[in-house]
């Protein structure tokens, strides 16, 4: 093996992730055997399981982004979110599953941000996967502990008189985070509202885009 | 009024939905939701009690006291209605 010091790094000067060419565990290998067993016993095909991983990965932000900006310019639907956000996500149309969905709003006093300090629970079924980070021990113990120096590491900011509410999510419901709609977009229509609302936003690790862009 | 509740301070072995740093502190009742199956139950295959779910709030300086960034910032958090008891 050459001993070439450059060896363990990329072009880039980064390292390179080592290959996942070790044995199976346990639980892999009980993984594998089910789902084979399932599809030969005729009670799941692999086309149906291919179908499930698609619909998992369309699941997109962007979904999300589009309630936000309908709450922002549809009282009624506003009104049917704070009564039941799961029924009224469906009725816009998003398959979400059996999740079981709170909006939570933020206003001119109250900022919210979600974690789930047990495991890493986050509305997979409208927002898509959830970043690498939130599933962090360092997001997951410090968000309860101190979430505005978390807040200000993802450039958040905010003043004193603001309350900080931390929904942590720790059994059945799962929560997103309105962000207050930002000023100078009176007139806009969803469409274009929906482009201002960024993940991190319905998280509550970040605000919407501003509408002069940034 | 807001119903005040405190989170049973126990230490019970298996699958706990019950965050550790929030047992033994008082908060008050947002909303009830549910039932929902007892996920202690849930987790060993036996048949689980449905048990109301509140969304307890909790202020900073309860959960973390004189250490609290800013005590009056708030957690909330769902417990399983057997985790709560008058306060």
């Amino acid at each position: 093996m050459p001993h070439d010091h450059h060896e363990h790094l990329s072009p880039s000067g980064h390292p390179f992730r080592a290959d996942d060419d070790g044995h199976l565990t346990y639980w892999q290998a009980m993984e594998i055997a089910v789902r084979e067993l399932l599809i030969e016993k005729g009670v799941t095909t692999a086309a149906e399981i291919m179908g499930q991983i698609d619909a998992m990965d369309a699941r997109h932000p962007s979904h999300g982004a589009k309630v936000v900006a309908r709450i922002w310019t549809d009282p009624d639907f506003r009104a049917a979110m704070q009564a039941d956000a799961s029924e009224a996500t469906r009725e816009m149309g998003y398959d979400i599953g059996p999740m079981k969905l709170i909006a939570v709003e933020n206003t001119a006093a109250l900022h919210n941000i979600v974690v789930c300090t047990l495991c890493s629970c986050y509305p997979r079924n409208l927002l898509g996967l959830p970043p690498d980070w939130y599933k962090s021990r360092a997001y997951r113990s410090r968000t309860v502990r101190e979430p505005r120096r978390v807040l200000a590491e993802f450039g958040v900011n905010l003043p004193a008189g603001v309350e900080v509410r931390v929904h942590d999510s720790t059994a059945d419901m799962r929560y997103i985070v309105i962000p207050s709609r930002p000023t100078g977009t009176a007139g806009w229509s969803a469409d274009a509202l929906a482009a201002l609302v960024t993940r991190d936003s319905m998280i509550g690790t970040g605000l919407p885009k501003s509408p002069e862009g940034g | 009024m807001p119903e005040l509740v405190r989170v049973r301070a126990d230490m019970p072995p298996g699958h706990v939905r019950t965050p550790a740093y929030l047992r033994g502190k008082c908060g008050v009742i947002e909303r009830t939701l549910g039932p929902f199956r007892n996920p202690e139950q849930l987790a060993y295959g036996v048949k689980a009690q449905a048990l109301p779910l509140h969304r307890v709030r909790f202020t900073m300086a309860e959960v973390w006291g004189a250490d609290a960034e800013t005590p009056t910032d708030t957690i909330e958090a769902e417990i399983y209605a057997h985790w709560l008891e008058p306060a």
